[in-house]
Formats: structure tokens, C-alpha cells, sequence
């Protein structure tokens, strides 16, 4: 038989199949390869020549070994010997001994005899054998320089391992007083109650581990000795002794007692008061082999000689392997030996109890998820007993010739993934109709946690006068769906019960959860896969014997919080903490300068505004523009298209930041969201309105938004300014151009604000349209309030306005009344026949009562400063300027150029 | 400040009052995509329905059991079935059209620079914008299993719910984890969400902002199903966009629904913070 499967991708799968696994879980103890950064591990192969029996024959045995070490080689450390499970070597164990050698010990592996490339016979852990064996390794590790003594010849040593190296362990810390820690993990304390429970053959287990054992060959290596020495051809490397015994029982189909005392005499149980030292004892849930009992029995015993002992009852087991748990479990042997074998205090060797209970599945890696519960002390398997009632008189059922079909419960080999499900309510059980008797609770008031061994008495009559019952407890969910707990059953033979006899049944130690709303049901069986049952055919009356089934519950282990890992807070912690700088960080002038109670009428000034966008960083949008503006006053903000002017306003909506300089708006600086911006009305840049909705409550919805009262709003009236008509209740998304801006400007003039800009409002207005707006705005300042117009446009805004502000690139060119800047047509466009020389530009330019005389595309453009329109003709025509025509120049642009020229 | 030497602001106005959630929630009720997304959601139930009373009862593929054979065992049955084909994608839409969206649209329609000139002051705007996003986002994932419980009582009756792998849970219980597990999915969609609104404040295109969380979330998906990054992929939301499934067992798990809680609240806040902190000192042109 092949022992060790390839793992699938890389986990570490404790025996997929169980039957790989058989009394060997060290078998496939391995741990993920080191890493670089890993320490490196020094490793030395040797073969140890022992004598192969007690008494001083001449027979000798190999025993080949591993020494590991890491780290300084003169220091002295505590020496750890791993034994391997069966039908494994020492090489199973390589990556776990790396990883101790590494937190400092000094690891010591061995084949046990008969598996690897040791050679001799395998003998059950013979105590005059194998376990004499692990005595001389001691012997060998006392000489070794890299190990701490405690005295001459004494190293300080422990011994994990797991199954039959388990057992190895506990009789090593038996039969060798220098022996100072041990952690058997999943293995046995009798030998014949595990392979015999309730003087019923386990076959199945007993039938896979005989013949791993007969069959196993060294690699590489002469076949096993024992095929050449004779003997039951069935026998392989196992000592005659044992291979004669299981071939007995196995014929039989039931133990005897000379089977039982020699497995009981290899069995730790033998030297149950000699072990004296602290021991971390694993054992599976999910383990049909080496079930919970024997670690009960092996911690009460210990416990009794007042060694410190710790009991870990993991998910899985021989049935199910231990990829679940097998790191935690390394971890918690590793922290045991630290605490017991470096006698650090600091370690914390975990609480005395320890259950890991399966919780639901965790869809997102498919794996079932697994959380702790624990208590301060081990309670045994019998504690804070209750009674649950069973419903059920007399039963009576079949045992059926040849004790086929058999129930099934676990079943060794088949069972790992099948019963790996069992946890989750999954398994595989089956009961054969008129083969078993059950009995019932009524559905549970309140859930009940069992924890340990259920108790029930029952009379058993058997026609043959003896019987053979397998027992089990299901939970039964309310739809009838029966769960076998551990898929594990208690094998029972009942013998002089012609009559009946009254027996006590201890059923398999479990720790589940019956909720409320199950049942619980007792189930004695006739025949159960895994077993040897009587193959004479009987009829067997069962009945209840008082008292219900009575279930341990201790009460003093609690489930933890599950384990999630450091990040599940962290992240959200680190998150806010990350969130708190970037919100903290960053922010630039966070306090407005105080309001300047003189600037309180003014809504507007504007002192040293510079803006540069980010995208041109070289190109100003507004450079160190100044102005103010008085209450009453309609301004018209003037520019060509790109002076700046859209960009003033959105500083002045604080929309934007100014790269430097101020705004003040009724004496308040201006930032985002300033409070004094809801004194200022703003329509800029075109109607910015939600589609969906209708004109009126766009309106409605806006207003609601600033969140001031309704009856401020004056709805009305800005509904007439925009003069929509029917149109108000359509979806805005079927407006022109025209109908939103009047709609903008309407909500521009909700609230009637102190002060009201208007960005290029006459766009996509028809004439009479403009003329209204015009008439609006001049009402609207009329009443006090203050109107900023901007356009491009200088005859849109000079019929109203009283003031102009006039920007290029985004300077300010001028400021003032209409007026100043336009002049009653005292800026004049003199036609010209042909193109002006220079000279003539200039004369005409220092002729007394003119400010500027500049040439243009059609002439000339001259600014009149006191001389009159006749005076200036009668200067051209004195001058010989060929006039063609003279008239008022209303054109923007060229006012630009006259102001431009007079600056000059 | 106060006004006491200069009126600062007008009568009734308080920075504390502006763009109330209930004006928001009227500004965005009546979007087409509002209704369009409830539409696709209240109905897709029936579509599955349909769906199943003409294909019939069929295996799923290699055995493996699924919500999807037991969907029509029962009302509750068939809400989870409607939970778990669109808790992957099409629950993801809705909060990403929601959030991203939510300043995005109204910087491309030009009315943020008339609500930010009210003045709404711009953190309260992003408060309201967020709260009602996230609100929508809610009802969406609300409204789909709603129905499918309420169609499929009506098509498969109210009865437990029975669970693929074995085992049923009552409907009371049932319906308890549901709401759970729905819970569960709004947590989970919380990362999508925020990356989502932080785009929202960056671009001024809504589609831009949409599809930019959606396309994270699925380059997340496409991440996660890279075994080689081994337990980094913890750290993606979307490895525990299904662990809300873990609550539809008899023995509910909570250990993902936390852990993918704790993922997507630790992506969001980052994400949330990010946005304010850029909406607070941008200058909007648009």
C-alpha cells in the first residue's frame, strides 16, 4: 500500500484518504517547505546501531535518524525527539523538526523499526523494543554538545508526535525518568480497547493497519527481514507475535485475552502511574481508530500523578486527517515545549481544555470554519450531566445471518470525505430497516450541548444468548433529517442475555450541539461496517432500563470568539485613521478673515485678484484685478471673450479660489460656501437646471435646497420675469436656449438678493426680450440693490448700466461711470481715405481737446477730451486729413483701444 | 462670525438648513435611471420566474449543488436564488450608478455651481449627496429580494428554507438571515459605492465616474480569482462579495460577512475621505 499521497495543491492534507493514515498521522506531518529567508537548519543523517531485544543477543538493529540543529553550534538547548505515525519514517517529520530546530531546539528524528530504512520488525512499540530504542536516542542526545543537560547522561528532552508516535511518547515518559515534556497527538492509550471496544473486533481499522504494516517495504532497500525469516506470508515486517494474534482475532471474529494483553502490555495505559511530566494531549473528533475516551483516560492519568496536563480535541482525526488544524496544533506543541522544556513562564501554553467546534462553511474559500471553545480545566467526559426523557417501549429487531448488510457509521478508507461532512450534517449513515431499535426524545425545548460521553441503560435480550449492539446517538432536525454526530458508534457484546440483562451503554464522546426543535435518538444496531458482529443469525429484544439517555454538558466550556485575524479590526482602524489624515491634511486657509464692519454697504470690492488655472501655469486668467462697487449700482462687467470676466465671477460665486487677493461681499470675504453668498444672486455661465424636472419645481426645489423660508422666495415674481407661461410645467429638457436663460435668471432673482449677477444675460434673447432684461435690472437696482451685468457687448450694457468695468487678459483696463469710460460720444470713428500715416495719427493726437487718437482698421479713432465734433472736423480738414465720414463709436473693442491708447 | 456688525447672510438663511435630504431625495427620485434601475430590479424576479417554469428542473453542473437547484422549493428559497445571481454584478450597478453619479451629474447638468452658490457649503452638499445615494443604493438591494420573496411565496409558497447542501431553515429564520444577507450585500457594495462618489467628485462626466467603480469592481473580481496571491486576496473586497451565503446554513458563519465588512468599511472611509477632501478645496468650472 502507497502511505503517503501526493497533496493536492500544496495543502498540507492529513491523509485524504483515512486509510493512508492508518495509526500513522505523523505519517504525513509535514509543514510548507522553508523559505530563503529562512535561517538555514544543519542536518545530520546517521544509522544507530541497537540491540534488537532485551538480554544481550547478538542481533542488532538500524535505527536511522535525523539530528537537526540551527543557529550557534556551541550553545546547549532542549532536545526534541519526533516520532513518526505508522506506516511513515522520519522524513515525514523533516519540516517540522526544521521549524523547531529553528525557535531553538534540537531536533532529534527516527525511523521506528520495520518503517523507513530502519530495519528490524515492528513490534507495537515493544517495550523492550522500540521504546528501549528511544531510551539509547536519549543516551545519544546526552552526548551530543548542542543539548542541555539537566544532569550527566539527563538531556532535557520532550517527544511529540502523532498516532504511534504518540503512543511512543507516552510510554517514553513511562519507561525513561529523563523524558521532561511530551505532546501524543490522536493516539491510544489501551491498544485493545481501541482495537477492540466493548470486546467487539474493530475490523476494517484493525484489517488496514495489519496490512500496511505486512506490506510496507523499505524503498530502495532489501525486502523487509521478516519475509525472509518466514511466517505467516500475511506477517510482512510486524513481529510474528502480533501478526499471528490479528490473524486469530481477525478469523474469529473476536478478540481474546491473550490479543488483549499483548496489546495491552505495548500500550501506554501499562504504565499509567510512571507518567510524570507535562503533557499536551491532541485528540480527534472525527476519529474512529483513537476516539476521545483515550485521551480521557490518558489525562486522567496523568493528571493523577500531578503533572500539568492540557487537552486539545481537535476537528478531524484518523477518519478525516488534521489539515484544519495541523498548523495550530505545531504551534501550540511548539509553545509547550517552550514553557516546559526552556521553562519559559512568559509562554502561554493555552487553556487546559480546548474543543474546536465546527461552525458553518465559509463559502468564500469552501472550507468549514472553526472556532474554540474552552474551559480552565479538563472536565472529563462525564460532567454536569442531564436527562434528556426516550420515548420507546420494548424494541425488537434482527441480527441477520453473515451480519450483512451492515449499518454504517465511519468508515475507514472511504470515510475521508464523507465524513469530513459530518461536522456540518452531512454524513453518511445508514441503518437498515428491522436491524436496529430507536428511541427517541420528544423535540428539545432549549439546544443542548453535549460534551463527552451520553449515557443510557437498556435491557438486552438476545435468542442466542449473546449479543453484539452498536450504539449511536443522531440528531434528528425537525424535518426528520438524522445527523450521526463524529459518525462515531459504540460497539458493545452482551454476553449470558438469554434472559435479559441490564446493561449500561456509553456512547461515543462526542462534543455537538442538539438544537432546540431536534430530537435526540438513541439507535442500538445489529451490525456496523467497521466491526465484526456475530454471523449467526439472532433476534435481539432491547428496551429502555429507566432514566433516558443522560448527556454531559459541561458547562464551564464556552465558545470564544471566533478566530479572525489581527486585520479584521486593523483595516477599519487603519481606514479611519488613514481617512482622518487625508481629511486633516491638506487644507488651505481654513479661516476667513474677520468682516470689515466699513465694508458693510458695499457689496462688492475686489482688491489685488489673481487666478491662474492649473493646467496654465504661466498664463494669468485674472492678474491683480481691483474694483468696487457701491450699492445701487448696475455694473457692467466688459471684456472681450477670455478677459477674465467669467472667471472673476465664479471667485466671487466661491467657486473658485483666487491664487491671491481678496473679495469682499458686503465687507465678508469670500469662500466656498460663504453664508453672505445668500445675499448675492448669481446666474452665470448659462442655466445649470435638472433635466427631469419641470421648469417650476427646478425653482421650487432649488429654493427648498437653500433652505430658507418659502415665503422669502417671491416666486411669482421671478416666474413672470421669466415669462415661461405653460411652458413652466414641462420638463426642462424640452426648453430652448432662450426659455432657460430667462429661467436661470429667475432663479437668479429668487429671494430677491442684495446684490445680482448676470453673466452674459442677453444671450440667446430676442430683442424685446433684452430690452425687458434691461428694464429689469434697471427696476431691480432702483429699489437699492446692486446689479453686475458682464457681456462683451458694450451697446447691451450701456443702456443700462450706470457703471463699467472693463478687463482684457485679465487685467482691468477701466473703472467707472458709463460715461467715463464710453464718453457721449466723445469716442468718434473718423473715416479715412486711405490708410493714416503715423504722422498723422500723432498730429491729430496732440491737437488740443483730444485724449487719444488711434488708427483702426476703417480710420481713425479718436477720444474727445473738451473739443467738440465740429472743432475736431475743422482740425482734420486743416491738417489735410482726407475725412470720409465721422460718427459715434460704439464697438467694444475699439473702446479697448482708445482706453488702451490713452493709457499710453 | 456673526452678523453683528455686517448682515452676514440673508434672512432665514442657515448653512445647517441647506439642501435638505428630503429636497434631494425629490431631485433625484424622478431621474429616468431612478426608475429605469427599479424597474429592471422589481422585475427580474418574474423574468426568473419565467425562466424557471420553462427550463424546468435541471442538475447543476459536476454535481455541485447550488442555490439555483433548490430555487424553487420556496418563497425564501427563491429570494436567496434571486440575492445570489445578482449580488455578483447587477446589484453592483445600481451603487455605482447612485453614487457616481451623484455630483458628477450635477456638475455636467451646471446646476452644482448654483447649489454651491446658495450657498449649500460644499461638505453638507456631499453629506446630502452621499446619504441620499446611499439611500437609493439601499432600496435597490432591498427591492429585489423584497419581490422575489413576495413573487416567489406566490409562485412556490411560504415554506422553509431549504439549503442546498442538506438541512432547511424555518421561514421565520429565513427570512431573518435574508435580511442579513442583504445587509451583508450593502456593506459589501459600501467600497464600490465610495470609490464611486470619490469619482464623482473628480470628473465631471457621469458615465465616467459609473464606469470607472464598475470597472474597478471587476478588475477586483478578476484579481480575486488569481489564486497565486494566495491570502492577499483577503484584502479584495470582492473576495467576499458571496460570504454573505454563510448566513444561509443551519449553522450560520459569520466569520467572512465580518471580515468582508471589515475590507469594505476600511476601503470606504479611505475612499469617502478622499472625496471630501478633494470636493472641499476643487474649483469647479463646469
Amino acid at each position: 500500500m502507497k502511505l503517503r499521497l501526493p497533496r493536492p495543491r500544496g495543502r498540507r492534507l492529513f491523509a485524504a484518504v483515512a486509510a493512508v493514515v492508518v495509526l500513522g498521522g505523523a505519517g504525513t506531518w509535514t509543514v510548507a517547505s522553508a523559505t530563503g529567508g529562512d535561517p538555514p537548519v544543519r542536518r545530520e543523517d546517521r544509522s544507530i546501531v541497537m540491540p534488537e531485544g532485551p538480554g544481550g543477543g547478538k542481533d542488532t538493529v538500524r535505527i536511522d535518524t535525523s539530528f537537526f540543529t540551527s543557529g550557534p553550534a556551541g550553545e546547549r538547548r532542549p532536545a526534541v525527539l519526533l516520532a513518526h505515525g505508522f506506516g511513515g519514517s522520519k522524513d515525514d517529520l523533516r519540516p517540522e523538526a526544521e521549524e523547531l530546530a529553528r525557535s531553538g531546539y534540537a531536533v532529534l528524528t527516527w525511523s521506528a523499526r520495520g518503517f523507513g530504512h530502519s530495519t528490524g520488525r515492528i513490534g507495537l512499540n515493544d517495550p523492550d523494543r522500540e521504546v528501549a530504542d528511544v531510551s539509547r536516542l536519549i543516551d545519544w542526545l546526552a552526548r551530543r554538545p548542542e543539548v542541555r543537560l539537566d544532569a550527566a547522561g539527563d538531556p532535557r528532552v520532550g517527544i511529540a508526535g502523532g498516532s504511534y508516535g504518540g503512543a511512543i511518547a507516552l510510554l517514553a515518559a513511562g519507561y525513561d525518568k529523563r523524558v521532561d515534556a511530551i505532546a501524543p497527538q490522536i493516539t491510544y492509550w489501551n491498544l485493545a480497547d481501541s482495537l477492540f471496544p466493548g470486546d467487539v473486533f474493530k475490523k476494517l481499522w484493525a484489517g488496514i493497519f495489519f496490512t500496511t504494516g505486512a506490506t510496507s517495504a523499505p524503498a530502495g532497500s532489501a525486502p523487509a527481514p521478516s519475509r525472509t525469516t518466514g511466517g505467516p506470508s500475511g506477517c510482512g515486517r510486524f513481529e510474528r507475535s502480533l501478526c499471528e494474534m490479528y490473524e486469530r482475532v481477525a478469523v474469529a471474529g473476536k478478540p481474546d485475552a491473550e490479543a488483549r494483553k499483548l496489546l495491552e502490555r505495548r500500550s501506554p495505559s501499562a504504565v499509567a502511574d510512571r507518567i510524570k511530566v507535562p503533557a499536551l494531549i491532541v485528540q480527534g473528533q472525527n476519529d474512529s481508530l483513537f476516539p476521545l475516551d483515550q485521551s480521557d483516560a490518558a489525562a486522567a492519568a496523568v493528571r493523577r500523578n500531578r503533572a500539568p496536563v492540557a487537552v486539545d480535541w481537535i476537528a478531524g482525526g484518523h477518519d478525516t486527517g488534521l489539515a484544519a488544524e495541523q498548523d495550530r496544533i505545531e504551534r501550540r506543541t511548539r509553545a509547550w515545549f517552550d514553557r516546559y522544556l526552556k521553562d519559559d513562564e512568559s509562554t502561554g501554553t493555552g487553556p487546559a481544555f480546548r474543543v474546536s467546534r465546527t461552525g458553518g462553511i465559509d463559502t468564500t474559500d469552501g472550507r468549514a470554519r472553526l472556532r474554540a471553545a474552552t474551559g480552565t480545566r479538563y472536565p472529563g467526559l462525564r460532567s454536569d450531566t442531564r436527562t434528556v426523557p426516550l420515548a420507546g417501549g420494548t424494541r425488537s429487531f434482527a441480527n441477520p445471518a453473515g451480519a450483512a448488510p451492515p449499518a454504517v457509521s465511519a468508515v475507514p478508507g472511504v470515510g475521508g470525505g464523507l465524513s469530513q461532512l459530518s461536522g456540518l450534517g452531512l454524513g453518511v449513515s445508514l441503518d437498515f430497516p428491522g436491524q436496529y431499535a430507536r428511541f427517541d426524545s420528544a423535540p428539545l425545548s432549549e439546544g443542548v450541548h453535549v460534551t463527552g460521553t451520553p449515557t443510557a441503560k437498556v435491557k438486552v435480550a438476545s435468542d442466542t444468548g449473546e449479543a453484539v449492539l452498536f450504539a449511536k446517538v443522531y440528531d434528528v432536525g425537525p424535518g426528520g433529517q438524522q445527523q450521526l454526530p463524529g459518525q462515531l458508534v459504540a460497539p458493545l457484546r452482551v454476553e449470558d442475555a438469554k434472559d435479559g440483562r441490564t446493561v449500561e451503554l456509553r456512547l461515543p464522546a462526542i462534543d455537538h450541539t442538539f438544537e432546540a426543535g431536534h430530537r435526540m435518538r438513541l439507535v442500538l444496531s445489529a451490525t456496523d461496517l467497521g466491526y465484526a458482529s456475530p454471523t449467526h443469525p439472532a433476534r435481539y429484544t432491547v428496551s429502555l432500563a429507566g432514566g433516558g439517555l443522560s448527556v454531559p454538558t459541561a458547562l464551564d466550556v464556552r465558545t470564544g470568539s471566533a478566530g479572525l485575524p489581527w486585520w479584521t479590526w486593523g483595516l477599519p482602524v487603519g481606514g479611519v485613521l488613514v481617512a482622518a489624515a487625508l481629511l486633516l491634511t491638506g487644507r488651505r486657509r481654513t479661516t476667513a478673515p474677520a468682516p470689515d464692519p466699513e465694508l458693510a454697504d458695499v457689496p462688492l470690492r475686489i482688491s489685488g485678484l489673481s487666478k491662474r488655472y492649473a493646467k496654465s501655469a504661466d498664463r494669468y486668467a485674472v492678474r491683480d484685478l481691483s474694483f468696487q462697487v457701491e450699492r445701487g449700482q448696475v455694473v457692467g462687467l466688459l471684456g472681450p471673450n477670455g478677459a477674465g470676466k467669467t472667471t472673476t465671477l465664479r471667485m466671487l460665486m466661491g467657486l473658485i479660489r483666487p491664487d491671491a487677493g481678496e473679495i469682499r461681499v458686503f465687507g465678508h470675504a469670500i469662500r466656498p460656501g460663504s453664508p453672505v453668498l445668500s445675499r448675492v444672486g448669481a446666474f452665470v455661465e448659462g442655466a445649470g437646471f435638472l433635466p427631469h424636472l419641470s421648469g417650476r419645481a427646478n425653482l421650487d426645489l432649488y429654493w427648498r435646497a437653500t433652505g430658507r423660508p418659502a415665503e422669502d422666495a417671491h416666486l411669482e415674481e421671478a416666474l413672470e420675469i421669466a415669462g415661461l407661461g405653460s411652458a413652466l410645467d414641462r420638463a426642462v429638457r424640452t426648453y430652448s436656449q432662450g426659455m432657460r436663460q430667462r429661467l436661470a435668471i429667475a432663479q437668479a432673482m429668487l429671494g430677491l438678493p442684495d446684490l445680482l449677477i448676470l453673466d452674459e444675460p442677453a444671450n440667446g434673447l430676442d430683442p424685446p426680450q433684452i430690452r425687458e432684461m434691461r428694464e429689469v435690472m434697471i427696476r431691480y437696482a432702483a429699489a437699492g440693490r446692486t446689479v453686475i451685468v458682464s457681456s462683451h457687448l458694450l451697446a447691451e450694457v450701456e443702456q443700462s448700466c450706470t457703471h463699467l468695468v472693463v478687463m482684457d487678459r485679465g487685467r482691468l483696463v477701466g473703472a467707472g461711470p458709463v460715461a467715463d469710460i464710453v464718453g457721449s460720444g466723445d469716442t468718434l470713428l473718423v473715416g479715412v481715405a486711405g490708410p493714416p500715416s503715423e504722422v498723422t495719427v500723432d498730429k491729430v493726437a496732440a491737437l488740443p481737446g483730444v485724449a487719444s487718437a488711434v488708427r483702426a482698421d476703417e480710420g481713425l479713432l479718436v477720444r474727445l477730451d473738451g473739443a467738440t465734433v465740429p472743432e475736431l472736423l475743422v482740425e482734420l480738414v486743416r491738417l489735410e486729413v482726407p475725412v470720409t465720414s465721422v460718427g459715434p463709436h460704439r464697438r467694444l473693442e475699439d473702446a479697448f483701444l482708445t482706453l488702451i491708447g490713452g493709457s499710453a | 462670525m456673526s452678523g453683528t456688525t455686517a448682515v452676514e447672510s440673508a434672512p432665514g438663511y442657515r448653512a445647517g438648513r441647506t439642501l435638505p435630504l428630503r429636497v434631494e431625495a425629490a431631485r433625484q427620485l424622478r431621474r429616468r435611471r431612478t426608475l429605469v434601475m427599479g424597474a429592471v430590479l422589481a422585475v427580474l424576479p418574474f423574468v426568473l420566474i419565467a425562466a424557471f417554469a420553462i427550463g424546468g428542473d435541471r442538475q447543476g453542473r459536476d454535481g455541485r449543488v447550488t442555490l439555483m437547484d433548490t430555487a424553487t422549493a420556496s418563497g425564501a428559497n427563491f429570494a436567496a436564488t434571486a440575492l445570489f445571481v445578482s449580488a455578483g454584478f447587477l446589484l453592483v450597478v445600481p451603487v455605482a450608478l447612485f453614487c457616481g453619479d451623484a455630483v458628477a451629474s450635477e456638475a455636467s447638468w451646471s446646476s452644482l455651481r448654483y447649489l454651491l452658490a446658495a450657498p449649500v457649503p460644499r461638505a453638507r452638499l456631499l453629506w446630502a449627496k452621499l446619504a441620499v445615494a446611499l439611500a437609493f443604493s439601499a432600496a435597490a438591494m432591498v427591492l429585489l429580494p423584497l419581490v422575489a420573496l413576495a413573487a416567489g411565496t406566490a409562485a412556490y409558497g411560504w415554506g422553509p428554507l431549504r439549503i442546498p447542501t442538506g438541512g432547511s431553515l424555518d421561514a421565520g429564520t429565513a427570512t431573518g438571515r435574508l435580511a442579513l444577507c442583504v445587509a451583508f450585500v450593502f456593506v459589501g457594495q459600501l467600497v464600490t459605492a465610495a470609490l464611486a462618489f470619490w469619482l464623482s467628485t473628480v470628473t465631471d462626466a457621469p458615465l465616467g465616474a459609473v464606469g470607472g467603480a464598475m470597472g474597478l469592481t471587476i478588475v477586483g473580481n478578476v484579481l480575486d480569482a488569481v489564486t497565486a496571491l494566495g491570502d492577499w486576496r483577503d484584502l479584495l473586497p470582492a473576495h467576499w462579495q458571496y460570504a454573505w451565503a454563510d448566513a444561509l446554513q443551519p449553522r450560520p458563519e459569520y466569520g467572512g460577512m465580518v471580515k468582508g465588512t471589515a475590507v469594505s468599511v476600511a476601503y470606504a472611509v479611505v475612499f469617502f475621505a478622499l472625496a471630501f477632501r478633494h470636493f472641499r478645496g476643487k474649483d469647479v468650472v463646469s
